[in-house]
């Protein structure tokens, strides 16, 4: 499968607006969910590590390093994917799928066009270079819910929130999570891709099909961010 | 012309294609009939390289399918017309942009130059004033002459059309078929139907090649369809009850 899908696009023009087209079905309409859920999550994590650090002797604006930690090497990569992961994956799926229920994949086929190349590549271009922008914008917004959720609680000033997101700042962790959000996202656009391509059936095997990749992409996210951790942040 | 040899095709070790021996020629509507399950749809597929037959030839004026590299596959199936017993029209995309698509993928005309010729073959199977509709606000026949326009538009050599009318009222059946046959004609297209329509074999069969459990039972002209012996067809053809009248009546005309 995947030797045909990166074979050479037959047409240059139509291959950018098909790229241009997913960029906008798969990143930017997703975009509002995982505002509004990195926020309130941001905020979450603030309130219950705050809440984890009464001791008088532990500095407040360990609570803004700790949420900040948090974001980026582990919530806005993995779980914003694993969302992402149900919401674009059942969409791919179920797109692809019922193309090739309805016959229009074999119409594509019949006109002598690399159905998989045609379908998917565009996919995977849009999600590799797309959701890295997303991510970021996940922890930044992450970031701002949980200093909002601060100043409301009054768990912790805004000076120290301040403070504690600045303080010993790893560039390479956000490398890593960037790392971790490409592989993520062509997982996103393969398996769902694969399930519903070779789908057979009609309206129910595509909506099982669509159940079974966002399941099987779950847990190839999960496995993977094992593995990148150990790899890349691992001793 | 098309020409077939001895194609074998099974599934899961059941053959559902026997040796099919046929050629189809330029210029004429050739329809496959039979029932449902008598491997119709499986021969086209095969003969479209979307199945690959176990044994036997395919020959496009004298080109060997299986001989062909994957890129010359690809340049053969833009000589290709394909129109889908569903329509297969793409159902994101507007009229326009449906009969436009084989144009954008395999020419580098100008966008007017597209439209032109998106007008011109809409105009042909009679339509219009739809460029900008969904297939989904289109009824069945409409559905139809959309996907016969996107196959021709491309000006095809061979046009292969599975049971392009099912689903349809009698009368938009009638000018499906002869709009198939119009075009045929006009543009010397090999056309190859599959059917088990028996309006449709009246209609426009200029040759008939008639399956039964994956084997060619029976091959004639619609003229022919009604002079045979063969059983297989005799209970085909009389198997509906409007045929059974009309050749009771003849029967009796004969007395």
């Amino acid at each position: 499968m995947l030797q045909q899908v990166f074979k050479s696009p037959q047409k240059k023009s139509v291959f950018r607006e098909l790229i241009f087209k997913e960029i906008e079905d798969l990143g930017i309409s997703s975009i509002g969910i995982v505002a509004f859920i990195s926020f309130f999550v941001g905020g979450v994590v603030v309130i219950q590590t705050a809440l984890n650090l009464e001791s008088p002797l532990t500095p407040k604006y360990l609570i803004g390093y700790a949420s900040r930690e948090s974001l980026i090497l582990e919530f806005s990569p993995t779980l914003i994917s694993i969302i992402l992961a149900g919401k674009v994956g059942s969409y791919i799926t179920s797109s692809i799928g019922t193309m090739r229920v309805t016959e229009q994949i074999d119409a594509l086929e019949v006109m002598g066009i690399n159905s998989l190349n045609h379908l998917v590549l565009p996919k995977i271009i849009a999600n590799v270079f797309f959701y890295p922008f997303v991510i970021i914008l996940s922890i930044t917004l992450g970031i701002l819910g949980g200093w909002t959720a601060g100043i409301i609680t009054e768990l912790v000033t805004s000076n120290d929130y301040l403070i504690g997101i600045r303080s010993d700042f790893e560039p390479f962790h956000v490398t890593y999570s960037l790392i971790k959000t490409a592989v993520f996202a062509f997982v996103i656009a393969t398996i769902p891709a694969y399930h519903g391509f070779y789908v057979k059936g009609g309206a129910i095997e595509v909506g099982k099909a669509s159940t079974r990749s966002v399941v099987w992409t779950s847990i190839v996210i999960i496995v993977l961010n094992y593995f990148l951790t150990q790899m890349l942040l691992g001793k | 012309m098309i020409e077939i040899t001895n194609i074998y095709k099974e599934f899961d070790d059941t053959p559902v294609l026997k040796g099919i021996n046929a050629t189809f020629e330029n210029g004429k509507t050739s329809l496959v009939i039979g029932q449902s399950g008598s491997g119709k749809t499986v021969l086209l597929k095969c003969m479209l390289g979307l199945l690959s037959p176990e044994k036997g030839d395919i020959c496009y004026d004298g080109r060997h399918y299986e001989d062909m590299t994957g890129d010359e596959k690809r340049d053969l199936r833009k000589e290709i017309g394909m129109v889908f017993q569903g329509g297969a029209l793409f159902d994101s995309s507007t009229v326009e942009e449906n009969v436009m698509f084989p144009l954008k993928m395999f020419t580098n005309n100008p966008y007017s130059e597209m439209l032109e010729r998106v007008n011109f073959v809409l105009q042909r199977v009679n339509l219009e004033n739809v460029n900008k509709k969904y297939p989904d606000e289109l009824s069945g026949g409409m559905q139809k002459r959309v996907a016969i326009a996107r196959a021709i538009v491309m000006n095809p050599k061979y046009l292969f059309c599975d049971e392009p009318n099912s689903g349809l009222d009698p009368n938009t059946a009638i000018i499906i078929d002869n709009l198939i046959q119009e075009i045929t004609q006009e543009y010397n297209i090999t056309t190859i139907i599959n059917s088990h329509d028996m309006n449709s074999v009246m209609e426009i069969g200029e040759k008939i090649i008639f399956l039964k459990n994956g084997v060619k039972e029976w091959e004639g002209t619609s003229n022919d369809i009604f002079r045979t012996d063969n059983k297989a067809i005799t209970d085909f053809v009389y198997s509906s009850n409007l045929f059974k009248k009309v050749r009771e009546a003849q029967l009796k005309e004969n007395k």
